[in-house]
């Protein structure tokens, strides 16, 4: 590996990126566009229920004054056995107030509206229970959406910014004089990763820091980590995009198969709803997606304040894929348009 | 004089067609070496070879007696015949990423000058006109001051005056002594360019050796022209001269003998033309048809 042809290569790569404003716009106003509208479309509450939630990790017997309460309309009431998880629930706005019948007690949100008001209601029916705080800021579907979309715009930054930008290197034979070098074809392959890799990293650090002075996205986890998986699942996503154009001479063939690879992945890695009470069968698909693993780990890091380690199966899982994806690619590559 | 690379029974074969068919030549060190021959003659595969972009379905090159490897590009330039450069960089720019390719580099100021950039370094290289396009080509070509220079069609679609510029470049080129092997199918660059020339007709040799030589070799006399109108039917025919594109065409051994006999005919003179055998009237005598009709 010639470090000075590596370098050259990747600076005349990100040269042509951020010459191309065109380009270079649609990948910052794209996914702009994407969060400013889904917080718009989601910024009301169409639900008008409460929920509460209920920890009982104990057989006991219900009081009649409980049972009175359940019946409450308009409140969706939701069994506990894990207190810590109830917990965090009503510190991300998801419950508005948690009760434990057996011990006592119960949990508010001092920083959510509907906290303070069905704590009223509940007080206006029982009595003697000791008054716990748990707050917290509420998580809206744009946080939750958040990474999801970074995601998919790095997905498709990646896929289509290196496979067609390869095809049409080769197409028009800017591949067949870089051969005539003594570039090799691992020099290549490599520049273009680190050059797409440093370009999707910037562009998403663009537009995560904009969008932030606007909506003061819920952060839970460490900065550090979120651009861990950022890079390991751009890196993976970069190979996939290597992988298909590895071989690929018409840009209409390219675009079929990089839809082929990105559409799936959009639909079915938990970008725009979760995937928990999928059938079974989708959700180990769905595990065989690199979006998949990056959307997950963002998003446990995002919203559960997850470390790397908590999350070190979709680090595992996407180094895997992207060493299986680069190590094909390279073996595949072909500088050629013909024979 | 010694040889720069030696060609030893080339084939190339795409799927049922060969597109080079057992060739066999040397280039001589110093020397222009011109492959001549129509389009489809198997020119562009036969130097794409040579330049190990494309492998060969038998036979060898070999480069002062050592066989073709990866390193050979340290050494060698080339100037395809189609070819894209990066978009969006300059010329300068564009200089800079192939020189950092290469372990030797020649002075991009002297290179600048040699193949007259200057007016256009920091021009996107999109934008430059064909002419333009090609001297930076070619300054690439030139970029690790390499021993063999291959050109493939270099010319093709510039206009005359830009053709004769890059002519002169190319003279300049051959005057430092490289080794350059050029493809074209005008006649004329070859006859302008080449020490040595081998032309090539469906993937075969037809015939090899200096252009001049091989006129010698071939043509004894000169073509004579007149305009139709001004010779009658009745010479034509009688003396079985052939009639080309409204011209009648003489072909003679005596030049004075042939003019004498017009005038003894009473045949006009008005228009006359005489000219010498080229490459063009050799291809055309060795395989019934042109190089640039075909």
């Amino acid at each position: 590996m010639n470090l000075t042809r590596f370098f050259a290569v990747f600076k005349a790569r990100n040269i042509e990126f951020f010459r191309d404003k065109s380009s270079l716009a649609w990948n910052l106003f794209f996914p702009v566009l994407l969060l400013v509208g889904f917080s718009i479309i989601f910024s009301g509450d169409t639900k008008p229920e409460y929920k509460i939630g209920l920890y009982n990790n104990q057989k006991v017997i219900v009081s009649e004054h409980q049972m009175e309460f359940e019946q409450l309309r308009f409140v969706e009431f939701i069994h506990y056995d894990n207190l810590e998880q109830a917990k965090q629930k009503l510190a991300r706005h998801s419950l508005d107030l948690l009760i434990d019948f057996n011990h006592r007690q119960y949990w508010v949100n001092d920083e959510s509206p509907k906290s303070y008001l069905i704590e009223k209601i509940f007080l206006s029916q029982q009595t003697g229970l000791e008054r716990l705080q748990n707050n917290g800021k509420a998580i809206r579907y744009v946080d939750w959406v958040l990474p999801g979309i970074l995601a998919m715009n790095m997905m498709f930054s990646s896929l289509f910014g290196v496979g067609y930008a390869i095809v049409r290197y080769r197409k028009n034979s800017v591949l067949k004089r870089l051969k005539a070098t003594p570039l090799s074809a691992f020099e290549f392959v490599s520049a273009q990763l680190m050059s797409r890799l440093f370009i999707v990293m910037f562009m998403s650090t663009v537009v995560y820091t904009g969008c932030n002075l606007f909506f003061d996205f819920y952060m839970l986890g460490s900065y550090f980590d979120l651009f861990i998986i950022g890079c390991l699942g751009a890196i993976c996503l970069i190979s996939l995009g290597l992988l298909v154009a590895s071989r690929s001479k018409s840009e209409e063939l390219i675009g079929g198969l990089l839809n082929l690879s990105a559409w799936p992945m959009m639909l079915l890695s938990g970008v725009w709803f979760s995937l928990e009470g999928s059938p079974e069968a989708l959700q180990y698909f769905s595990n065989f997606m690199p979006l998949t693993h990056l959307v997950s780990g963002a998003r446990a890091i995002i919203t559960e304040g997850a470390s790397l380690s908590d999350i070190s199966f979709h680090l595992t899982a996407l180094a895997i894929m992207s060493s299986i994806f680069l190590g094909l690619g390279s073996y595949l590559f072909s500088w050629n348009t013909k024979r | 004089m010694a040889i720069a690379i030696s060609v030893k029974s080339l084939c190339k074969r795409y799927n049922d067609i060969w597109a080079v068919n057992n060739i066999s030549f040397d280039v001589q060190k110093g020397h222009c070496f011109g492959l001549l021959g129509p389009n489809g003659a198997g020119k562009t595969t036969t130097i794409e070879i040579m330049e190990g972009i494309i492998s060969a379905s038998s036979g060898e090159i070999l480069y002062q007696g050592h066989q073709v490897d990866h390193q050979i590009s340290q050494q060698i330039g080339i100037q395809f015949q189609h070819t894209a450069l990066q978009d969006f960089l300059t010329v300068k720019e564009t200089l800079d990423l192939f020189s950092s390719f290469y372990q030797t580099t020649v002075e991009h100021e002297k290179l600048i000058d040699m193949c007259d950039l200057s007016s256009f370094l920091t021009r996107d290289n999109r934008l430059l006109s064909g002419g333009q396009r090609q001297r930076l080509l070619l300054a690439l070509a030139l970029i690790n001051d390499p021993k063999i220079i291959f050109l493939d069609e270099p010319t093709t679609g510039l206009d005359p005056h830009a053709r004769r510029n890059f002519w002169l470049l190319i003279q300049n080129i051959k005057a430092e002594k490289k080794t350059i092997v050029l493809t074209t199918h005008y006649m004329d660059e070859a006859e302008q360019l080449c020490d040595d020339i081998v032309i090539m007709d469906q993937g075969k040799i037809i015939t090899a050796g200096t252009p001049e030589a091989l006129l010698v070799e071939n043509f004894n006399e000169v073509f004579i022209y007149l305009p139709k109108v001004q010779v009658p039917d009745v010479h034509i025919k009688y003396y079985q001269w052939k009639v080309r594109a409204e011209r009648v065409e003489i072909i003679s051994t005596n030049v004075e003998q042939t003019l004498s006999l017009l005038i003894n005919l009473g045949i006009p003179l008005q228009g006359l033309q005489v000219k010498s055998a080229n490459l063009d009237d050799l291809f055309l005598k060795l395989t019934g048809h042109t190089l640039l009709g075909s």
